[in-house]
């Protein structure tokens, strides 16, 4: 018998080498997105530290030297959780997220792009070819002579590196891969985060599907709810730039476009706290299926008088309807994006 | 063989209508009792009062195939639940609005207000929603494979 054969070595020394006393394995990726979902990783400070005792983190581009190829190696299902953030448009996104898929057993879209196609869904609003003739032709810094664009086509030479292919559409997660639990907000809260973690970790996840902050709307926690009038008449709406708001009253009080009542809660009324009203960034509160159409009838509700000479007026009042109302979820919105039907 | 006939074939608008149950549905029932005719375009659905309509409904009957989608509740002051219809009417006045840059045209919505006893303005109604509609053409939509469905999970 050898000396190092296992059964005269101490078990801490097996230990070492065959896994220590397993930890469960956890991936975080990115798509389309503006890196502000990893920042809030970052957030948890202190309790990143935690984390990272009661998981193992093997998989992150922003922070670890982890390869395509390594994460292909491993076995199919063998992380427990994965958190996806951003949205997914390049062809190359969609691989990976299916990839990750395969890999992990549970899928968390992380942020308002993973989970409502957040900002990045905006460009839904415009064709492929309209965003790439305005990106590559016609913003008035742009010089390029030669009418360079993005091609998929394969390049045969060496040096060349192909590039990713630039889908059609913006699309969130879930219009990708099966999505088990969602963590809105743009970012999310460290303590959505960490709440999210936890549930992981100690297996009281609910539901599949669920989102991961409250059921109700923003108002039945914001600080300034106690100044919301029952009833609230608008003549025409203001924005910012036009008024004085006063940093304790409700914001639709003050005839500001607040999306409050519309918007699911959970992010501690951060927007409000520093004094800006909310534009939504979680998406709509439980079994609404579209946030844009809700507030239209929120903002409806408010209006004042009962003509339409009154009301037409007032409606002109607010800019850029879609874009205000749909912000974080033109995407995941019943049209998806714009039809192609002239205006 | 079957593509080239239905290319042939006129286009026929699909119109959804959301009809208030105490005037506008029952002006509908008038124009039947009279044996008026109105084109057989639209689709009618019942709804307790205009002031029912949720927005999402008219996204989903335009994301569903809808070419043009028609509101019909009781005049002003007539509603049975007193302001339902005015609620109706600011609703719309948003909707319209921004119904344009989701890149369906605006005469694709319309809202208008038909009482019990007015089948010949309800057949009137319908007639011209129908021609204008069919004067449009169809609505397109980019991608009807995209548009159906979720892959993901069962709500959010």
């Amino acid at each position: 018998m050898n000396w190092w054969a296992e059964p005269t070595l101490p078990a801490w020394w097996k230990g070492i080498f065959s896994g220590m006393p397993k930890k469960p394995q956890i991936a975080l990726y990115w798509c389309s997105s503006c890196g502000g979902c990893e920042e809030s990783v970052v957030d948890l400070a202190e309790d990143l530290s935690v984390v990272a005792s009661k998981v193992d983190i093997v998989f992150w581009p922003v922070a670890l030297d982890w390869k395509h190829e390594d994460l292909k190696a491993i076995a199919d299902g063998q992380l427990a959780a994965v958190l996806i953030n951003g949205a997914v448009r390049m062809g190359e996104q969609e691989t990976m997220v299916r990839l990750l898929r395969k890999k992990s057993q549970l899928v968390f879209a992380h942020g308002a792009c993973a989970h409502l196609g957040g900002v990045v869904g905006l460009a839904n609003l415009f064709s492929r070819q309209d965003l790439l003739d305005r990106a590559y032709r016609q913003v008035p810094s742009v010089f390029n002579p030669q009418g360079v664009a993005p091609e998929t086509t394969e390049v045969s030479s060496e040096e060349m590196l192909e590039l990713s292919s630039f889908q059609d559409r913006v699309k969130p997660l879930d219009q990708v891969v099966e999505v088990d639990y969602y963590i809105p907000g743009c970012p999310p809260t460290p303590a959505l985060i960490r709440n999210a973690l936890m549930l992981l970790l100690e297996n009281r996840l609910p539901p599949k599907g669920s989102v991961l902050a409250d059921t109700k709307a923003l108002c039945h926690t914001c600080p300034r709810i106690d100044s919301r009038p029952a009833v609230l008449r608008v003549e025409r709406f203001k924005r910012l730039y036009e008024v004085q708001w006063d940093p304790d009253r409700c914001f639709l009080a003050q005839d500001i476009i607040c999306l409050g009542p519309a918007t699911r809660g959970g992010c501690e009324g951060r927007c409000i706290s520093g004094n800006m009203p909310c534009r939504g960034c979680f998406g709509p509160t439980e079994n609404v299926k579209d946030q844009g159409a809700k507030s239209v009838s929120l903002l409806a509700s408010m209006l004042d008088g009962a003509d339409e000479k009154t009301v037409k007026k007032a409606v002109a009042t607010i800019p850029d309807l879609v874009g205000l109302l749909y912000r974080y979820s033109v995407a995941s919105s019943i049209l998806r994006g714009r039809l192609s039907g002239k205006t | 063989m079957c593509a080239m006939i239905e290319g042939l074939k006129p286009f026929e608008p699909n119109i959804i209508g959301f009809l208030c149950h105490w005037c506008s549905y029952e002006g509908a029932d008038a124009a039947g009792r009279a044996r008026l005719i109105h084109p057989a375009n639209l689709k009618a659905v019942r709804v307790m009062c205009s002031g029912r309509v949720d927005p999402q409904f008219v996204l989903d009957a335009f994301q569903k195939g809808a070419d043009g989608v028609l509101i019909l509740g009781c005049h002003p002051g007539d509603c049975h639940y007193k302001e339902g219809n005015i609620m109706a009417m600011k609703r719309f006045a948003i909707l319209k609005e921004m119904i344009r840059q989701w890149g369906i045209e605006q005469e694709r919505l319309r809202l208008d207000w038909i009482s019990a006893g007015e089948q010949e303005k309800f057949v009137r109604v319908v007639a011209e929603m129908t021609e204008q509609v069919r004067a449009l053409g169809p609505l397109k939509r980019v991608d009807r494979t995209l548009a159906s469905g979720r892959v993901g999970s069962a709500h959010r």
